[in-house]
């Protein structure tokens, strides 16, 4: 009874630290949000703290601006994950040969991955510069042979949205490469071998090995690009706030426009649970199907 | 035979071609940014467009120099040094004892705790930032370190990194301290840290890069410049008239360069630690 004791006093003193922790900024908050989101909470209102059940969620619904955010997420997921993830196997295959100075091509990938967000993105305001002396205008200007007429990539309505997706790919790519290449090296050599005396060419080993081989890496890395496409904010902050008429909104920018900004906290923890609430089911979506796949093998 | 020789080199060329245009979309901002950084500013933008963009003339270091007249980039290094380095190392103990205890000792409501980080693992820090914001300020943290820090330093998913290489551990390296009786406190910090030296670099890098860049938070919870660090710096500096790009990409380059410097030093613990974290994903 004794000894037991000393080993529950030794579990708490192990794990209650981390845990206090976790309850106190992640439990705490998490259900704070789902609470906070059902009232009209304002910071410095006069008005009296009222329960409003789902009046906040109707709103937001309903607020032109957000549903934009929300499009915005997903046009931002639907480019960026089957992208990414294929320009990532792309640049894994390519490194993944027993050719020289491919360590040094995979630091120089991987590079961009220790550059904070933040600085991307100022780096990249000044890459779009509008004019005909901006970098990007004058790269185009002469990969099209002078066809390319000069333009203000942030603040052009159709332009903006891909110019931020073309620095998240260049930032972010060498995460989901590296993923991507582990997941190759740890194919067993012996499967190709294989696949080459049954006569199976190049191609068709990538098709029947690597790829099913690498399926839940693959399905591992889509899920991560599609969980950071919902959680797009510091690119929007810094380069376009939203701009222009929300052509570049997204949730969570819309979600600290309304908490900080405005001081409307019901109304962004409104919009972070509708966050969670996809980030979850991109999750359990993605987790079902990597699943579903396994069975049919 | 001979064929199958020619076909292959044709490869290896085609490899290498394309190798080097993409390590030239991966370097040239890089490159350009430092260029940029030594020019004197009115030149930046007018060569952005040529070939000269690349190519430093008229280098000094005037605009470095400027970004220490024009801001106090010392204080926000500080911020961020102090910031990150509190959570990296506390992080590191916190996480790692708790996921020792979850691993390797057998108790009542262990796989409840677990169950509780396995669920926890799938709430993005944007999903909380509101209602963490509004604590915060009801404690009256708001502008502190205290609430850049201390909300960062349990992590659900460290726990589990942890976790993930604990349980791969040999029971035998512990039991002769056991039967010694050496105490678990001992056992943890003599037996299993230095076995588990590669989890802790995991970890440590992986807290690193996403704390040093964080931006959202400080976002919203500081205010003036005496506890805000370098990525919410940078985003102020590059809308502080006059509007100066060399100075901009000084300010960039003295951001980056420690970084970069540790990351080429340590550069297969980095990809290591970014490669585990997908394995056990």
């Amino acid at each position: 009874m004794n000894q037991k004791n000393a080993v529950n006093r030794t579990v708490l003193a192990f794990v209650a630290p981390a845990f206090l922790g976790l309850f106190l900024f992640v439990a705490v908050p998490f259900g704070l949000a789902a609470i906070l989101s059902l009232t009209n909470l304002r910071l410095g209102s006069p008005l009296p703290l009222k329960f409003i059940g789902l009046e906040q969620y109707r709103r937001i619904l309903s607020d032109p601006a957000f549903s934009r955010a929300l499009l915005n997420n997903g046009i931002f997921a639907l480019v960026i994950v089957p992208l990414q993830t294929a320009v990532a196997l792309g640049l894994a295959l390519l490194l993944n040969r027993p050719l020289k100075g491919m360590a040094l091509f995979r630091t120089l990938f991987f590079m961009p991955v220790v550059f904070p967000m933040s600085l991307v993105a100022v780096i990249w305001t000044l890459i779009y510069a509008p004019g005909p002396t901006g970098m990007m205008n004058s790269f185009l200007e002469f990969v099209t042979w002078g066809l390319w007429q000069p333009t203000d990539f942030l603040r052009h309505p159709l332009l903006a949205l891909p110019s931020i997706m073309l620095l998240s790919l260049w930032q972010g790519v060498g995460f989901q490469m590296v993923i991507i290449l582990a997941g190759l090296q740890s194919i067993a050599g012996e499967l190709y071998e294989a696949a080459a005396i049954d006569g199976s060419n190049k191609f068709n080993q990538f098709l029947y090995v690597t790829l099913p081989q690498l399926r839940n890496t693959l399905i591992f890395v889509m899920l991560v690009t599609s969980i950071l496409a919902f959680r797009l904010f510091d690119q929007i902050k810094i380069m376009t706030q939203g701009e222009p008429n929300n052509a570049t909104t997204t949730v969570m920018y819309e979600a600290v426009k309304a908490a900080f900004e405005q001081q409307k906290i019901a109304k962004g923890s409104a919009m972070t649970v509708l966050l969670f609430l996809l980030v979850l089911a991109i999750t359990i979506w993605l987790r079902i199907w990597g699943r579903e796949e396994r069975v049919i093998e | 035979m001979l064929n199958q020789g020619k076909h292959n080199q044709g490869w290896i060329v085609v490899s290498y071609g394309l190798l080097v245009l993409l390590a030239f979309f991966f370097l040239a901002p890089i490159w350009f940014t430092i260029v940029a950084s030594l020019k004197p500013d009115d030149l930046v933008l007018v060569e952005a467009g040529t070939v000269k963009a690349f190519i430093p003339v008229q280098a000094s270091l005037s605009n470095y120099s400027d970004v220490f007249k024009r801001v106090n980039f010392g204080l926000f290094l500080g911020n961020s040094i102090l910031i990150t380095g509190t959570i990296v190392m506390l992080g590191l103990v916190v996480n790692s004892m708790a996921a020792y205890a979850l691993a390797r000792l057998q108790w009542r409501g262990r796989n409840l705790l677990l169950a509780v980080v396995l669920a926890l693992m799938i709430i993005p820090f944007e999903a909380i930032a509101v209602p963490l914001f509004f604590q915060v300020t009801v404690w009256g943290w708001r502008n502190t370190y205290i609430a850049q820090i201390l909300p960062f330093i349990a992590n659900a998913f460290s726990i589990y990194l942890f976790y993930t290489f604990f349980i791969g551990i040999p029971k035998e390296l512990e039991e002769a301290a056991v039967v010694d009786g050496a105490s678990r406190g001992r056992i943890f910090w003599e037996i299993i840290v230095p076995v588990a030296k590669p989890a802790f670099a995991s970890v440590a890098i992986l807290t690193f890069l996403t704390q040093w860049g964080s931006f959202l938070w400080p976002t919203m919870i500081t205010v003036g410049e005496k506890v805000r660090p370098l990525p919410v710096a940078i985003a102020e500096f590059q809308t502080l008239p006059p509007i100066q790009w060399g100075d901009i990409m000084a300010f960039a380059v003295l951001m980056i360069a420690p970084v970069l410097v540790i990351f080429l030093l340590f550069q297969k613990w980095f990809v290591r630690g970014v490669a585990s974290s997908g394995i056990k994903g």
